[in-house]
């Protein structure tokens, strides 16, 4: 091998610096970023404490009052357990404007989204924030997996590898999503997903429902690799790159001479 | 020899000529120069090291024999395996996760004995078997004129004895026999394959008064429990202790939607729903999957398997998407209790077009 | 007979009968041999033998990709009846209690819970099971992938067009058979997938909703589906599927293979190793490997897992709904297809855009291209045997229209994963479907053109290749200060290669004058057949010939002589290696010249041979 330095002139020298140098900026601003700063730590009265965050961090999208504003709309009715699921995977608040919000980095406390939860359940009735032997997920599987099939599968996939909705909308992968969190999006229907209400799914259907998908967060593959769960078209890839791949490979080794 | 012409190049008897210089301009040439190249012949042998040197070939044959053991070896591990692991184990397999430690051995095991008897196969004869080429002749594949012909009159002179040529009442009725005696099968099978449709494709087991209820839970569902934004997959109460419940249910799904009433375009819509509520017929109108991917903040109802997106306050008129006709709706008020039942059947076939349609 | 022997009792009784036709007496047999005599005293098998196995085939690693797809079928056969053991074709609904936890107390078909208890309670099950379903795939890979190389080096010609044919329709069973063996376990997502069979059955005019009813037994699902699509995948289609393929390495044999062109090999000899003992060890190595690489397959990677999309219901869906990969095009065609072509003609429904789509596409497509070798050879006129391969880009009309066809098909097939591209790329469906719809209709042309373009761009390559040979990186400076690149004229063998080809000529009308002295211009059928033909034969790039190359070794500007092959031997002794290998004019020295010294013929001209 030639030394490195022989190498200077070499056309694609300059990419590789580039890269480098890129690889080198992005990586030390991930390792010295400041942190999203902290708010005020939570006062006895959470409603208060949650108008404050709301006010700083909320209210420009949302409006004033939390009746909607320019651009985000009226929360009243929402129900604490939205705010729990937006603010807690971090959906809320927005990072950027696109066809919809997707999970992302959370940038609060848990106890700042109780207290963001508590303000905004109090503008109006909406659902609560679930109980937790309602998304303990010990109910029963199989019965979680009829009712998933029925009204989940269509826009999540047979195993909630997630699915494709029109413009670009999309029903995101439900893999390893705590019970709460998946007990809140049939209660308040986020984005495109309708509204599974007490009475569309009971809470025990809802909790049948979570056993069904942490049983599959088992990654419990008994063919093998799954390839993701995305049915044929992954495998069909599969088949055509790997395995006609190596069986070329062979044939290729087959006809050539020996040493 | 074959019947081309000029596929290996020039035929040419060549012989040393004289000269000619291009500055005398068009000269006749005496056939100097080939018109096409020929075919040079098999490039010179390379032999392999394994014909040459004893020792490669001795390495050869340990290489080939270690792979037909470790094929055994599989093999043995595959018999042991089948017996040893239960079915129901899990174990981490590094790049797959839980697997079925039964699958993965059995299979691998299986896998690894017949592929070093195919590994070792093809060593051994890239290695040690000749590896000089061989050459043989083609023939072409038509026949001798005088094979022909003595096919061609071993038929004619066949038929000739037959009579056939003579005997036109013979050769009109052996036509008509054998074209026909095939029929009755034909018929058997068409005549009993299948029912005829009839109103089969037209009428779903909708009727007056019918409750809603949830699939699969069989629940009835009250007027109040709809609200805004929620989307509830119901078939017919009852459906369940009909005779036929998979191919009733394949006519009768109904998705139920709740959608504020002003936002509906079509009088017609309002009228045959209840309130904040519409029923339309789950079926696709392209091929039939289930239409149900309900978004509810843009009010679109999209299909999975062909992309078909429908607009529920367009009466589920097409706007997207290969299916042409808009889904049919279901009319639906309540009864004296509350809950949901249909005003009627549909008013037209549900599900694909077919040609009685109409 | 031993003569000295003394028949006793009913030998001596058959022993006064007319013995029969005897073997003269040979020396004593190996147990092999003993059997051989046996076998070949009832049935006359030592001249086939022999034949079969002094059989030459050419070492190509692009011939094993038929190979792959016939031990695929092979493996498939194998497995397939294992399976049958197991599998119940019914669609009688029972509760499940095997050991999956998610489907317990689930009511689903008995198909199903077999296919269950296949891959959950059977022992090897489930490795038999995903052999299966990945030889399918393999098996349908491998054949067209045979296909494309069949047809991009003309494999099909004269006399192989039957044979073409007859592997069109293997693909055509193929791809049907995976269908209705994909089908059987009546899951979520093959279910989904009968349903809309039952959809295009329906479109069908006129007789749509008697076929539907006839097909399925009733209304759709119905008790009958799984059964008859029992019968039709393991006894009607593979029974067809063997029938077919027997014909098909039949005619191989009695033709015999065709081979790439190089030296040595010409169309009246197959050039390559003998069945024993070559052969037999790589293609019967190469059946183990083929085996081998799908069980491993099979071992670490799941296919099909029925038992997560479970048992199919009519009011179930699950998105991202495809079929197998072979069905991809068709899926894709009723995606992209508008629904704008369904029309209400006096009160009946034709449905244009399912029935197109799903029941015209894929019978047109194959007819087309089992049509193929007709079309060409009418085109070409060409009536002789060829078996010796079109290097592509030596047929670049053919080449191209091969790149236009496989674009149109792999832009329907792209369209079948069209809600998949849109959330791993996080993209719009809706302007995936627009774009590919655009795409259909605008790349297949261009691809044509492109890959024409390319194909004759490599002839050119080729032509220089001959002409000039390999630059050696060697530079000479003459006295006069000019700087020359030293070429290495390639081998001879290489150089066969390249110069081996045919360039065909369109065809031309023949204009000929009839009794009055009118030009008849030929018929409207002779006239499309020069139209075409030119339209296939108009661009070429001829092979090199001798002449050419000695030329290109001279300018010839300044006179320097053409000779004839004096054979290939020197030129003298102490010419230099780089004599006659420099390139651009540099021949023009005068003899005076300090690196003259040859006898002007400065090329070995091509050899002479009869």
């Amino acid at each position: 091998m030639k030394a490195l330095g022989s190498h200077r002139r070499h056309p694609a020298a300059i990419v590789v610096l580039l890269l480098l140098g890129l690889v080198a900026t992005g990586g030390l601003y991930s390792l010295l970023a400041p942190r999203p700063a902290q708010a005020a730590v939570a006062t006895a009265d959470d409603v208060t404490s949650g108008r404050t965050l709301f006010l700083a961090n909320c209210a420009t999208c949302h409006g004033v009052n939390g009746l909607g504003g320019k651009i985000g709309p009226s929360l009243a009715g929402v129900g604490a357990a939205a705010v729990d699921f937006q603010v807690g995977t971090g959906r809320m608040p927005l990072a950027q404007p696109g066809v919809q919000a997707s999970s992302n980095q959370v940038m609060f406390t848990d106890q700042e989204i109780a207290s963001l939860a508590a303000y905004v359940a109090t503008l109006g009735p909406g659902p609560a924030i679930p109980d937790s032997q309602d998304t303990a997920g010990n109910g029963d599987v199989a019965k979680g997996n009829e009712l998933f099939k029925e009204n989940c599968a269509m826009c999540h996939n047979f195993a909630g590898s997630g699915g494709a909705l029109t413009q670009g909308k999309y029903a995101p992968s439900l893999g390893n999503v705590s019970g709460q969190y998946i007990y809140e999006a049939m209660a308040t229907g986020p984005e495109s997903m309708p509204v599974f209400n007490g009475q569309s799914l009971s809470p025990a259907d809802k909790n049948d429902i979570i056993s069904y998908l942490h049983y599959l967060d088992k990654n419990q593959n008994p063919g093998g690799l799954n390839l993701g769960n995305l049915g044929p078209v992954s495998e069909g890839m599969f088949v055509w790159v790997v395995g006609l791949g190596l069986m070329i490979g062979a044939a290729v080794w087959l006809g050539s001479k020996a040493a | 020899m074959s019947e081309h012409g000029t596929e290996s190049a020039g035929e040419g008897v060549s012989q040393p000529g004289t000269t000619a210089r291009l500055d005398q301009g068009d000269i006749e040439g005496s056939g100097g120069i080939l018109e096409r190249f020929t075919n040079p012949g098999l490039p010179p042998h390379v032999p392999r090291s394994a014909d040459l040197d004893e020792k490669a070939a001795h390495r050869a044959e340990r290489q080939v024999a270690a792979l037909f053991g470790i094929s055994m070896v599989a093999t043995v591990i595959f018999l042991v395996a089948y017996f040893a692991i239960d079915q129901k184990t899990y174990e981490s397999i590094p790049g797959i996760g839980q697997a079925s430690l039964s699958n993965v051995v059995l299979g691998v095991s299986l896998g690894v004995s017949l592929l070093c008897i195919g590994l070792g196969a093809v060593h051994w004869a890239r290695t040690l078997m000749p590896d000089t080429e061989v050459a043989e002749d083609r023939h072409p594949q038509r026949s001798s004129d005088q094979a022909r012909r003595d096919a061609v009159e071993t038929a004619t002179s066949g038929r000739a004895a037959s009579q056939i040529g003579r005997r036109p009442m013979i050769k009109f009725t052996l036509g008509g026999a054998l074209g026909l005696f095939a029929l009755p099968l034909v018929l058997q099978l068409a005549g009993s394959l299948g029912p005829l449709p009839e109103a089969g494709l037209s009428t779903t087991f909708w009727r007056k008064g019918m409750r809603l209820v949830r699939d699969p839970e069989m629940t009835p569902i009250k007027a109040s429990d709809v609200t805004l934004g929620s989307v509830f997959h119901v078939i017919p109460e009852g459906i369940d202790t009909s005779a036929h419940v998979l191919e009733e249910k394949a006519k009768a799904a109904v998705i139920l939607i709740g959608i504020d009433a002003a936002l509906i375009q079509v009088p017609k819509e309002r009228a045959w729903g209840y309130g904040s509520m519409v029923a339309y017929s789950k079926i696709c109108t392209h091929v039939g999957c289930p239409v149900g991917l309900y978004e509810h903040r843009t009010h679109h109802l999209l299909c999975p398997c062909h992309q078909s997106t429908f607009d529920v306050t367009q009466n589920c008129a097409v706007i997207f998407g290969p299916a042409h006709r808009p889904l049919p709706q279901l009319p639906i008020t309540v009864d004296a209790q509350g809950y949901l039942v249909a005003e009627s059947g549909f008013h037209e076939p549900v599900g694909p077009s077919f040609w009685e349609r109409g | 007979m031993n003569p000295k022997a003394v028949p006793k009792g009913v030998a001596a009784l058959r022993a006064r009968e007319d013995p029969g036709p005897q073997a003269p007496e040979e020396a004593p047999l190996s147990k092999v041999g003993a059997l051989a005599s046996w076998v070949d005293e009832r049935a006359g098998a030592a001249k086939p033998m022999s034949y079969l196995l002094k059989k030459v085939f050419p070492d190509h690693w692009s011939f094993m990709l038929g190979e792959i797809a016939m031990f695929s079928l092979v493996i498939l056969l194998i497995t397939g009846t294992f399976l049958t053991f197991w599998f119940v074709p019914s669609a009688g609904q029972v509760i499940y209690n095997g050991s999956y936890v998610p489907l317990k107390g689930i009511s689903m078909s008995e198909a199903f819970k077999s296919t269950l208890d296949i891959s959950f309670d059977v022992r090897g099950g489930l490795i038999l099971r995903q052999i299966h379903h990945w030889a399918a795939l393999l098996f349908t890979v491998s054949i067209t992938v045979h296909m494309f190389r069949v047809f991009f080096t003309g494999a099909f010609r004269k006399p192989r067009e039957i044979n073409w044919v007859i592997g069109t329709v293997l693909s055509l069973l193929a791809i049907n058979e995976g269908f209705t063996g994909y089908s059987l376990p009546d899951d979520l997502l093959s279910g989904t997938g009968l349903r809309a069979a039952e959809g295009f059955i329906q479109s069908v005019p006129v007789i749509g909703s008697y076929l539907a009813y006839f097909v399925f037994d009733g209304p759709f699902p119905g008790e009958a589906i799984i059964p008859r699509l029992f019968t039709v995948h393991v006894l009607l289609l593979p029974a067809l599927i063997i029938g077919l393929f027997t014909a098909h390495i039949v005619l191989v044999a009695v033709h015999k293979h065709t081979q790439y062109p190089g030296p040595g090999k010409t169309n009246d000899n197959v050039v390559g190793y003998p069945f024993m003992p070559v052969y037999l060890a790589k293609s019967g190595g190469f059946f183990f490997i083929v085996f081998g690489i799908t069980t491993l397959m099979a071992a670490l990677v799941a296919i099909n897992p029925i038992w997560l999309y479970g048992p199919y219901g009519p009011t179930m869906g699950t998105a991202g709904s495809q079929p197998d990969w072979y069905m991809g095009f068709a899926d894709g065609a009723l995606r992209l297809f508008p629904g704008f072509f369904e029309f209400n003609i006096f009160g009946y429904t034709l449905s244009l855009n399912v029935f197109i789509p799903s029941l015209i596409v894929m019978p047109l497509l194959y007819s087309i291209a089992g049509a193929y070798p007709f079309i060409e050879s009418w085109v070409t006129g060409d009536k002789r045997e060829h078996h010796l391969l079109d290097r592509p880009r030596n047929a670049p009309t053919r080449t191209g229209l091969g790149a236009m066809a496989i674009s149109f098909y792999l832009i329907l097939f792209i369209a079948a994963g069209d809600d998949l591209i849109a959330i791993k790329l996080g993209l719009s469906i809706n302007q995936i479907v627009r774009t590919l719809q655009v795409m259909l209709i605008v790349v297949p042309p261009l691809a044509y053109w492109v890959t024409k373009r390319i194909c004759l761009s490599l002839q050119r390559r080729d032509h220089d290749l001959v002409l000039h040979g390999h630059e050696s990186g060697r530079i000479v400076r003459t006295a006069e200060g000019s700087f020359f690149e030293v070429h290495e004229p390639l081998p001879e063998y290489d150089r066969w290669t390249l110069v081996q080809h045919e360039t065909l000529t369109p065809l031309q009308l023949t204009a000929t004058v009839d009794t009055h002295g009118k030009r008849r211009t030929g018929s409207r059928g002779q006239r499309l057949r020069a139209k075409v033909s030119s339209f296939y034969f108009a661009d070429g790039v001829p092979a090199v010939t001798p002449a050419e190359l000695v030329a290109a070794h001279h300018d010839g500007s300044a006179g320097e002589a053409i000779e004839t092959g004096q054979g290939g031997e020197g030129q003298g002794s102490g010419a230099p290696e780089w004599v006659g290998q420099l390139h651009g004019g540099a021949d023009e020295r005068p003899d005076t010249d300090a690196y003259a010294g040859h006898e002007g013929g400065v090329d070995p001209a091509p050899t002479p041979e009869n």
